[in-house]
């Protein structure tokens, strides 16, 4: 299953109006993709309520995975760019 | 002022049959039942239109009446579920396509939330759990906002946003009005419990006409909101939130009274006539006088200099109340005499020909905590260690205060005048008073403590004049707390008790010759001006905003009818009878 690990890039971390911006992304995407920390259970990145359980601030290292290599990367280009600038 | 054509009860509710307005074809017309119910006025003028009611729970008999909403299965109750969170997301995502900028981008993540799919995933797997629909949505917010709440810091501050969320599905899915401040779509009456100062952010004038609470006092946020966005404004208003939503409502924010069921045309008719007073008192330009030239000096409630700049272009006759700590919040320590004096003379220089500027010397303390003066951790602040009484264990902090007063009346020209909130005692007053005196200035007290205003007499024997914080003054006479929404019907100046305290400062003042002034939100009640008037209060400041309803009220009145409102107010057991007694005796409807 293809997977990246990056860096989160918002200022204020995976939360409220990032965490938004990427469900709303994941929404659009036909494949499931999931995000997780490096030892903990992923969740369903279409869900920003489920993105902001993981508490991912600004620097912190998280994984991307899915089956479709084309979306784990829209996804994870968002994850590491600073959303809320 | 607007006519009424029919009688209201001022202690409850009175049921009337509407006129049916003639000429409109024979056809039988539905009889409306008109139904008046009254509260504390605090903004004048006329309102007309449905109202929006504001809830902030969602009725628990709703709940109850829907119970376990009875779906055939699963998949139905999701479907509901489904249905209500789709709803709630787009009206947040109309409101965010309406506001603009940070305020917009917050209503798109709330829509976002309440689509939210690991929500709708925990609410799913709760009812396949054989949990019923409200249950599994209570218990899957629940669990989320117990997670934020442990993480702390910004997933905290969600927590608010997801039980909001919550309220506002279930209040759907039960079929109850949602539960916060709606944009209305149309000119409405907000109808509410009392606002909160995040609920009134943004109000707009334009599709708020006027704001009605069922709690709350004339000094509560939701009055002082209504009074800078200048419409009419009933509080304290028993019942008034059980009205449906979109009901039309005629508001009359100088009688106090919201009316249902009021007949077009006679609406129509009190709001032109309400565009008229307002065209009058747009066109008031002073100074005070009653309608027999007897002068009562209009004066204007200022903070700072952008606030001094713009009072100073309403028709006032100087300041009445220049509150000197927003100079001094937000700082860590204290402004130097230079700072203070630079601050003063900006707020002195505005009122070059126009008028003395009234000081109030520093009132940090109770709900005004200033880092390097108030003390910390009493008990009870409001009548802990605030106001003059600061300046005990501190007495520079005020001869600094004076010093820079001084030089600032010196080098600007203009008179000032000097007074210290809290006095309780002739001994502060005097001592006060040497103080001001030993640098050129004018002193006086604030009439804010009854035990104050009963030694007015003596009080004048040590200083030049006094001014009547009718705020603190009825908090301490009812000994009530003026943030206490319950206590709203005591914290009302109309009570015959504060009454008779202005009365006996008033009357101190006419033995002496000395000015007695009344600042505070009671001098921009245009009835009670006429009140303060016949009592013989010699000046009324008040918000800028306020001179010209309250300048053109008094020009109306002559002095003798001033005098007959005041002792019919004195004479009065309560704030209803004070007022209904007044409008008696101005002829008022």
């Amino acid at each position: 299953m293809p997977t990246r690990t990056v860096i989160v890039g918002s200022a204020v971390g995976l939360h409220a109006r990032p965490a938004q911006t990427i469900a709303d992304a994941a929404a659009e995407l036909k494949a499931d993709v999931f995000v997780g920390l490096p030892d903990g259970e992923p969740v369903n990145a279409n869900s920003a309520i489920m993105i902001m359980t993981l508490g991912a601030g600004n620097g912190a290292t998280v994984e991307v995975s899915g089956e479709d290599a084309a979306a784990v990367d829209t996804i994870a280009a968002l994850i590491e760019k600073d959303l809320d600038a | 002022m607007p006519t009424h054509e029919h009688q209201s009860d001022p202690d409850g509710l009175d049921t009337r049959q509407a006129a049916q307005s003639a000429g409109r074809g024979d056809a039988p017309r539905p009889v409306t039942i008109s139904e008046t119910r009254t509260g504390t006025p605090v903004v004048p003028g006329v309102a007309y239109g449905p109202a929006v009611v504001v809830r902030v729970d969602v009725r628990p008999e709703a709940i109850t009446a829907f119970g376990t909403g009875n779906f055939p299965d699963t998949a139905a109750a999701l479907a509901a579920y489904d249905q209500a969170a789709t709803k709630v997301a787009d009206r947040f995502a109309r409101k965010a396509d309406r506001a603009a900028g940070v305020a917009s981008q917050v209503l798109a993540a709330s829509a976002g939330l309440a689509r939210d799919k690991g929500l709708r995933a925990a609410v799913h797997k709760r009812l396949e759990a054989q949990e019923d629909l409200l249950t599994a949505i209570g218990a899957a917010v629940e669990q989320f906002a117990e997670l934020f709440a442990q993480m702390g810091g910004l997933m905290a501050e969600r927590v608010t946003d997801l039980r909001d969320i919550h309220r506002r599905i279930v209040a759907t899915i039960v079929g109850e009005p949602e539960p916060g401040v709606p944009i209305p779509e149309v000119p409405s009456v907000l109808v509410s419990e009392d606002l909160a100062p995040s609920d009134t952010a943004g109000l707009d004038p334009r599709v708020v006409s006027a704001l009605v609470t069922e709690r709350g006092g004339p000094t509560s946020h939701t009055a002082i909101i209504a009074r800078q966005l200048g419409i009419p404004c009933v509080v304290g208003v028993a019942g008034v939130t059980t009205v449906a939503s979109g009901t039309v409502l005629l508001v009359d924010g100088a009688a106090g009274t919201v009316v249902t069921g009021v007949d077009e045309s006679e609406a129509q008719n009190l709001l032109a006539a309400d565009q008229e007073a307002r065209t009058a008192s747009a066109a008031w330009t002073g100074p005070g006088r009653t309608s027999d030239g007897s002068a009562i000096k209009l004066l204007a409630n200022v903070a700072d200099a952008d606030s001094a700049r713009a009072s100073a272009e309403a028709p006032v006759e100087g300041v009445g109340l220049f509150r000197t700590e927003l100079c001094f919040l937000d700082r860590t320590d204290e402004p130097s005499v230079d700072e203070q004096t630079a601050i003063y003379s900006q707020v002195l220089d505005a009122f070059h020909d126009v008028g003395h500027v009234v000081v109030r010397t520093l009132d940090a303390g109770s709900d005004k905590p200033i880092a390097f003066a108030t003390h910390e951790g009493e008990a009870n602040p409001a009548l802990g260690v605030r106001g003059v009484r600061l300046s005990f264990d501190n007495p520079g902090l005020m001869d600094r205060q004076l010093d820079a007063i001084a030089a600032a009346a010196s080098r600007t020209g203009v008179e000032a005048w000097v007074m210290a909130p809290m006095v309780a005692t002739v001994a502060e007053a005097r001592d006060f008073a040497k103080k001001v005196r030993a640098r050129g200035v004018k002193p006086g007290v604030m009439i804010e403590v009854p035990s104050a205003a009963l030694l007015a007499t003596q009080m004048l024997q040590v200083v030049d004049f006094l001014s009547i914080g009718t705020n603190d003054l009825t908090q301490y006479t009812m000994a009530a707390d003026r943030m206490t929404t319950d206590l709203a019907h005591l914290t009302d100046t109309w009570q015959p008790a504060v009454l008779q305290l202005i009365a006996i400062t008033a009357d101190a003042g006419k033995q002496a010759g000395k000015p007695v002034g009344v600042c505070g939100e009671a001098a921009a009640d245009p009835m009670l001006a006429v009140v303060f008037a016949g009592l013989g209060i010699t000046s009324l400041s008040m918000a800028a905003a306020a001179v010209r309803p309250v300048g053109a009220h008094l020009g109306t009145v002559s002095m003798d009818m001033c005098a007959e409102a005041a002792e019919a107010a004195l004479a009065a057991q309560d704030p209803m009878a004070a007022r209904a007694a007044v409008r008696q005796v101005l002829g008022m409807p």
